[in-house]
């Protein structure tokens, strides 16, 4: 081989591509949402509402309805009486016809769902219409399957629905975790008092319209806005049966303490620092691409993301090398446009706390690494970041920072990188890569995470369970198992 | 290189991840005034080629013309990069462009199965070189590749780079018949160490010839032998490529995998037939607004 010699690529603005605006034209916005509570949309009881503002470009979208206890009541009251009354009672084949109804509803206005998802979330519209939307509808198709089939589901046992089902989503994924909430719950035969974040409550309650025109008797879903004082309401309401979160782990505790001592069933799903380890046997070039994948999907508002990349030392320099010029590829800016690879921080307050444990690496003594990109004047907007040289001791290496933030750590055995990509409080997911099979068996096996990718990434499947370890929540969703939580068996 | 040398150079390639990464090469959106600079660039970056038994003297110099003017209706067009030909046409084609940009490049060593001897073979190459071939396209012997005779394969293409003198060797690796991405990116390695100006898939006479994946590979071979040794190689997709879109995303590909200074016909080319007219419908389409139908664009 010749001697090493310094080279850089340029990945510069010889040919630059023109801007390919996804249109918003076609997509309603109505100036003001309501609770969608017992099949109608209502005003909170009390006229409060919030505005929803567009991370992107600082503009306002929309106002929607902030509920309080009152409202929350009545859609608690709405769901038990459709329980009771009309869903409960009704042929689980028939449940399945209505799911499959909002699954093809979903597929049909899927456009409209992505254009609105990235106008409200900030997230890249490549995103929204490629992974967001199709999926979500994939959920509502797959649990309409498991609707008359509990039985296989659980051979020898009778499923029967918990009742009702107070769920509260998170907003980095604000209609796919809609869908992946309501699908199992209304296919095994609960009704739901829904809450989307503050932040993003857009697309929810288009979901609500939707759902409202698929003829889906009132008040089997309800979808009610607002912010923490509205989830706790849920949380706290008697009549509740079970609750289903995905959010901090801070919250998760919260609701933990709450419906402790109730007959009260719960299903968390919290936060993360998924290692993404990576052997000197790996195809390198397609780790690389998986590894930027598992971090700037979505601005890092992932749960699962791969924050914490192990390399082995002998491969550290190509693989790093290789991540700096992917990162000079990597298109940042306007959601809409068809070619952004990441888009906008999805708020302001976490715009701080992202710029906060910037701060914080940069204190520590890691090595932060930034590409040369211009970012928009307006909106919330983060750099894709590495932190080089990073320990195990630092902050930023513990503590999830929930945005483009990548650090790097090196390892040199296979029992190092063991203990340290469990030495975390979290167990959400991980990812290995190695052209080794055995090594891939050896490792998922001894991996304390709820979700292990070997040689892939972030990929999401209805048939797949999702759910972590340790403090990263309890439950599944997704798969055969994302049916147990909904159902009491005898 | 000895033979074992050359075998540890493999390193495993992941199917799956590169059809992703190919895929989302395939979502960018490439509009407006990025589209016509991509064109033109596509334009300029095509090696004209006729490959075939029933070439002639009249064929080979019409062809000629139109690698210097390939829409005369449309100004400000550039040239082809080059005309390919067998080596028996290298004269008539040098001189059918001269005062012309527009390289000759010659198919040779025993084109398109490889196998004759390596003393027909330079023989060949002496040919077009003598006859004045600015770029001779040599095809690997994959027989030998197949059978792990790695250090032939590295031997031959010496052979062959030295009997080139100063005429660029593209290296045809006919990846349609080496089956697998980990050998695609392996026989790549052997040829810029044995030399290879160009890395270039196929000969166009075995299906799947360019595909993405096959491309890509070959891209990021090239990337990281540049990184290890400094020397650029270039890249030749051939056969399969006959539409503008797909001719974009390949340059989508060369973008965001090596960067701007492969962005140029020196370093990277496209071998194909009909690819151009299909270009120039683009961008007369560009130009006025409608498509124009195919009879207004020349067939040669």
């Amino acid at each position: 081989m010749a001697k090493k010699t310094e080279t850089k690529l340029d990945f510069g603005s010889k040919w630059d591509y023109s801007s390919a605006p996804e249109s918003a034209g076609h997509a309603e916005i109505k100036k003001e949402y309501g609770l969608y509570i017992n099949g109608k949309f209502v005003k909170a009881e009390d006229g409060k509402k919030f505005a929803s503002i567009s991370p992107s470009t600082d503009e306002h979208i929309a106002y929607f309805a902030e509920a309080s206890d009152k409202d929350v009541d009545k859609a608690v009251k709405a769901a038990r009486k459709a329980y009771n009354e009309v869903w409960g009672p009704m042929a689980p084949k028939e449940r399945a016809k209505y799911i499959f109804r909002i699954a093809r509803l979903i597929q049909e206005r899927a456009r409209e769902f992505a254009v609105l998802e990235s106008i409200d979330g900030g997230k890249p519209i490549r995103e929204s219409r490629d992974v967001d939307v199709p999926i979500a509808a994939n959920h509502f198709f797959y649990y309409a399957g498991w609707a008359d089939k509990l039985e296989y589901a659980f051979p020898g046992k009778t499923a029967k629905p918990v009742g009702v089902a107070g769920q509260i989503i998170p907003w980095n994924f604000p209609l796919l975790m809609a869908a992946w909430k309501l699908a199992p719950a209304l296919a095994c035969g609960n009704t739901v008092v829904l809450k989307p974040a503050e932040t993003t409550p857009l697309t929810a309650m288009k979901l609500a319209e939707l759902i409202h025109d698929s003829g889906l008797p009132a008040g089997v879903v309800n979808i009610v806005t607002g912010a923490g004082a509205t989830g706790a309401a849920i949380v706290n309401h008697p009549d509740v049966d079970k609750v289903a979160f995905t959010g901090s782990t801070g919250v998760g505790k919260i609701i933990q303490k709450a419906i402790a001592g109730t007959n009260k069933t719960a299903t968390l799903e919290l936060g993360g620092k998924a290692a993404n380890i990576i052997f000197d046997d790996a195809p390198i070039d397609q780790a690389v691409e998986g590894i930027i994948n598992g971090i700037f999907f979505n601005q890092g508002h992932v749960c699962c993301a791969g924050s914490r990349l192990f390399v082995q030392e002998n491969v550290k320099d190509i693989v790093i090398k290789k991540l700096k010029d992917r990162l000079s590829t990597l298109i940042v800016g306007d959601p809409m446009d068809k070619n952004t690879d990441v888009g906008a921080i999805n708020s302001k307050e976490q715009l701080d706390t992202i710029n906060k444990y910037l701060k914080i690496g940069v204190e520590e003594g890691a090595e932060i690494y930034q590409p040369n990109c211009t970012l928009p004047k307006k909106g919330n907007w983060c750099k894709p970041t590495l932190f080089l040289e990073a320990s195990q001791s630092h902050r930023i290496v513990q503590e999830e920072i929930f945005g483009p933030v990548l650090t790097v750590q090196t390892f040199r055995t296979i029992d190092e990188v063991i203990d340290k990509a469990n030495n975390t409080p979290f167990g959400l997911s991980a990812g290995v890569w190695t052209d080794k099979g055995s090594k891939i068996f050896n490792l998922t096996t001894k991996l304390r995470a709820g979700v292990i990718w070997a040689n892939t990434f972030n990929k999401f499947d209805p048939t797949s369970p999702f759910g972590g370890y340790k403090e990263s929540g309890y439950g599944r969703e997704g798969g055969l198992q994302g049916l147990s939580p909904y159902v009491k068996l005898s | 290189m000895t033979n074992n040398q050359l075998k540890a150079l493999r390193r495993p390639i992941d199917q799956v991840g590169v059809e992703e990464r190919v895929a989302r090469f395939q979502t960018r959106s490439i509009k407006s005034e990025a589209k016509i600079q991509g064109l033109k660039m596509v334009l300029n970056m095509i090696d004209l080629t006729t490959l075939e038994g029933k070439d002639t003297e009249g064929k080979v110099r019409q062809m000629c013309y139109k690698a210097m003017h390939p829409h005369d209706a449309l100004p400000d067009l550039p040239s082809v990069a080059a005309v390919c030909v067998y080596p028996t046409y290298v004269a008539i084609a040098k001189d059918a462009l001269k005062g012309s940009d527009v390289k000759v490049a010659s198919v040779a060593t025993a084109f398109p199965s490889g196998n004759s001897s390596r003393k027909i073979k330079l023989a060949d190459t002496k040919i077009a070189v003598d006859a004045g071939a600015d770029e001779v396209d040599m095809v690997i012997s994959r027989g030998e590749y197949l059978s792990g005779n790695y250090s032939f394969v590295f031997d031959e293409i010496a052979a062959i780079k030295e009997a080139c003198g100063k005429a660029r060797l593209k290296v045809i690796l006919e990846t349609g018949e080496l089956s697998t991405l980990d050998n695609v990116r392996h026989a790549s390695d052997i040829a810029m160490l044995a030399g290879a100006d160009f890395i270039k898939t196929s000969t166009g006479k075995i299906s799947p010839a360019a595909t993405m994946p096959v491309t890509l590979v070959m891209l990021e071979a090239i990337r990281d032998f540049y990184y290890e040794t400094g020397k650029m190689v270039g890249m030749k997709p051939a056969g399969g490529i006959s539409k503008s879109k797909l001719a974009l995303h390949n340059l989508v590909m060369v973008k965001e995998t090596l960067g701007d200074a492969w962005l140029s016909n020196e370093w990277f080319r496209f071998g194909a037939s009909s690819l151009a007219n299909d270009v120039l419908m683009q961008l007369a389409k560009q130009a006025e607004g409608r498509y124009q139908g195919l009879d207004y664009f020349s067939k040669d």
